[in-house]
């Protein structure tokens, strides 16, 4: 039962820690660290629930109050949390690879950014942008938009099994995205590369900043999303799921309904992506087709196989570690070294100053993701996190 | 519409077709022998061809700066930079197989996908890393040499430069030389032994491992051959410009029949040629409204109908399902 203070303490110490440095990267790692442990401890579920609880819907908005920066990343993580789980209801228990899911989150995305924005004039006649309430409407209209896209993927593609439904999808992401960039002309819907702006947001109750406003809404929608997750992965439809993931022939022999289950598989992960690429579209203020590339779906892929195929606490801390790196540890590390050449630092004789212009770690994304997978597919391809069926399966 | 333009431009187009054709067809030898041998898409082939162009633009410089360029004969540079890529980019291969493919190959099927997803990612970035810490630049420019840029005209509205000449001849004899080693030598016939049954062949007395590595260090040759040739035709070179050649190749390995050599070729062809006439005619007969940028939907757009409809191939290759 030691854990108990512990885990009390270690929020707190954390939390004071940020307190007390709030521009400091290691501390606020510390903090989400701190998150993980009490997640993790053997404590009392009423306990951890109200810690989290108070963690998430306290102190982070009062350390997002020090350092707006903070919450900035926390939404952002928020946001890719949702992907990954939507992701992972693909890929995880449906065992359907879909390379281009960021596809999902720029329909979303660029259905509140037309009818939200005074682009939608040039397609309609006046009128627009539609009054910032109608944000709550358009969260539901892209889920339903990019469920339908999901389905109308899904239909030619059912009977495309393993590595080549995964380059099909590749090139629909692709295809999405050269349509984003090509389509402002005969008729001009997404502006092409210039992209859409201003994109108007919804006004916030009570009052709040707009930075804690989507803090709260990327939350709520996640909490969403890890219950419907949850509810799904039990129910009759998850179990179909994961069954055609382990064996397509055996699973059609126990009478599951193929087409219907894939389809429903592809409609749902495609959902999250669109009600958060609404979100995103208000939060930006600005998109274009830059945000939607292919390096976005592997990042998100990334984020599912690191937690852990399947996996729903996996997608969750698997999105939290891979946008934080991306977020704080390159651009942290990048904003050091810089401060080490300016100081005229010198590593075994070597100046730093005489560093290349161009190498910049900030910009290495990509090999971030590259590693993570190699190396877990390599070395523990059932993830951080396992789910239970897979652990079992892959002797974890 | 102007159709005498249109008729005009024709022959100008079939050329540049051609060229481009060429290219894909190098570079989807690489997925189709993998996948013949294997099974499995070598996602990190765009990679493994953009590092040929990398390897021959180094080269290249290098060959500059002792004032070697001007200095030997263009025929000889050519071939030592076409050397150097294929040779580059052929080890990249084999080492790649080595360490990311070779342990994954009982895995599930997406496993080793994934990971050679990752490859792909990871092999942009150290490319950039690399350039920036040696040249402190990413995005280099191919070295002219001036009877390269020669023209001769043809005709009154098509011409046709040394460096197209030199990648159609380059391309035909890489594509020479693959048959003849495949279809002609003991090794050629060990490497269509092992993509037909592997067990089978081991208990022949070939050493599968190193029949797969071989295949890697051809495949991996010629991507390297087509990233020299696509840096001398085009010019500029980024880490991430294999991406979408390697994409559109795989494209035309899929065409063809995938795992089927003669198709690749086939389906290289028929690509490049359907993209340069896309990319010039779209925007003309559509009086603007669709653009040359549409050849990439239309290139997409024709993988996913391939796959959906014909996913042999045009060359009617039967594809083997795993489990």
């Amino acid at each position: 039962m030691i854990q108990v203070p512990l885990s009390v303490g270690v929020v707190a110490v954390s939390a004071l820690a940020v307190a007390m440095f709030p521009r400091s990267v290691l501390v606020f790692l510390l903090f989400q660290g701190s998150l993980l442990f009490v997640y993790r401890a053997r404590i009392p579920e009423r306990l951890r629930w109200s810690l989290l609880a108070a963690a998430l819907l306290v102190l982070m908005p009062v350390i997002g109050y020090f350092n707006s920066y903070y919450l900035e990343v926390a939404t952002q993580v928020g946001i890719f949390v949702a992907l990954a789980l939507g992701l992972n209801i693909v890929v995880g228990l449906a065992g359907l690879l879909d390379l281009g899911y960021v596809a999902f989150f720029a329909v979303g995305a660029y259905s509140w950014a037309i009818f939200g924005s005074p682009h939608a004039n040039i397609i309609l006649r006046g009128g627009f942008p539609l009054a910032g309430w109608w944000f709550y409407v358009f969260l539901l209209v892209g889920l339903a938009v990019a469920a339908t896209t999901g389905i109308l993927l899904g239909l030619p593609v059912l009977r495309l099994h393993g590595d080549y439904l995964a380059i099909v999808t590749l090139g629909f992401g692709e295809v999405i995205r050269v349509l984003a960039n090509n389509l402002d002309k005969p008729i001009n819907f997404t502006n092409g590369p210039k992209g859409i702006t201003p994109i108007s947001r919804p006004p916030t109750p009570f009052g709040l900043p707009y930075g804690e406003y989507f803090y709260f809404l990327a939350l709520l929608i996640v909490v969403a999303v890890v219950i419907v997750n949850r509810r799904l992965e039990d129910s009759h439809i998850g179990r179909a799921w994961e069954a055609i993931r382990e064996d397509e022939v055996a699973a059609r022999a126990m009478g599951v309904p193929l087409v219907r289950m894939k389809l429903m598989a592809f409609a749902c992960g495609a959902s999250f992506a669109g009600v958060m690429g609404v979100l995103f579209s208000a939060k930006q203020v600005f998109i274009n087709p830059e945000s939607f590339t292919f390096l976005e779906s592997i990042g998100v892929l990334a984020m599912v196989i690191l937690g852990g195929m399947g996996s729903i606490p996996g997608a969750v801390v698997g999105a939290t570690v891979v946008t934080v790196l991306n977020l704080q540890v390159l651009k942290g590390f990048s904003l050091w070294l810089n401060e080490l050449k300016n100081a005229g630092v010198t590593v075994l004789g070597y100046s730093l100053a005489d560093l290349p212009t161009q190498f910049e770690p900030a910009k290495y994304e990509r090999m971030v993701f590259g590693v993570i997978l190699v190396l877990m597919m390599i070395f523990r391809p059932q993830g951080i996190f396992p789910a239970r069926r897979r652990q079992r399966e892959l002797g974890g | 519409m102007d159709v005498e333009l249109l008729i005009g431009i024709f022959p100008q187009v079939l050329l540049d077709g051609i060229i481009l054709g060429f290219m894909y067809a190098l570079i989807a030898l690489g997925y189709t022998m993998v996948y013949g041998v294997l099974e499995f898409i070598n996602f990190a082939h765009s990679e493994i061809f953009i590092v040929g162009a990398f390897v021959g633009v180094e080269v290249m410089l290098g060959l500059k700066s002792v004032g070697l360029l001007e200095g030997l004969p263009w025929p000889v540079v050519l071939i030592l930079v076409l050397l150097a890529g294929m040779a580059g980019s052929g080890l990249l291969a084999v080492a790649v197989e080595r360490v990311a493919y070779r342990p994954l190959r009982n895995a599930p099927r997406l496993i080793p996908l994934i990971s050679a997803i990752g490859i792909s990612f990871f092999l942009q970035d150290m490319i950039r890393l690399f350039e920036s810490l040696w040249r402190n630049a990413f995005n280099l420019v191919y070295p002219t040499l001036d009877v390269l840029n020669l023209r001769f005209e043809l005709t009154e509205t098509m011409d046709v430069s040394v460096k197209s000449l030199v990648v159609i001849v380059g391309a035909l004899l890489m594509l020479w030389a693959l048959h003849l080693i495949v279809n002609r030598t003991k090794v050629g016939t060990a490497i269509r032994a092992v993509a037909e049954d592997q067990a089978a062949a081991s208990l022949m007395g070939i050493d599968v491992n190193r029949i797969i590595s071989l295949t890697f260090l051809i495949g991996g040759a010629m991507g390297g051959a087509a990233g020299v040739l696509f840096g001398v035709q085009y010019g500029l070179i980024n880490p991430y410009s294999g991406f979408i050649p390697g994409l559109k190749a795989f494209t035309a390995a899929v065409l063809g029949g995938i795992g089927n050599i003669p198709g690749a070729m086939v389906g290289g062809l028929v690509l490049g040629l359907l993209e340069a006439f896309a990319a010039s005619y779209l925007s003309l007969l559509t009086g603007g409204a669709f653009g040359a940028e549409y050849k990439d939907i239309l290139a997409f757009s024709l993988l996913i109908l391939i796959l959906i409809f014909r996913p042999k191939g045009l060359l009617g290759e039967v594809v083997r399902e795993r489990a």
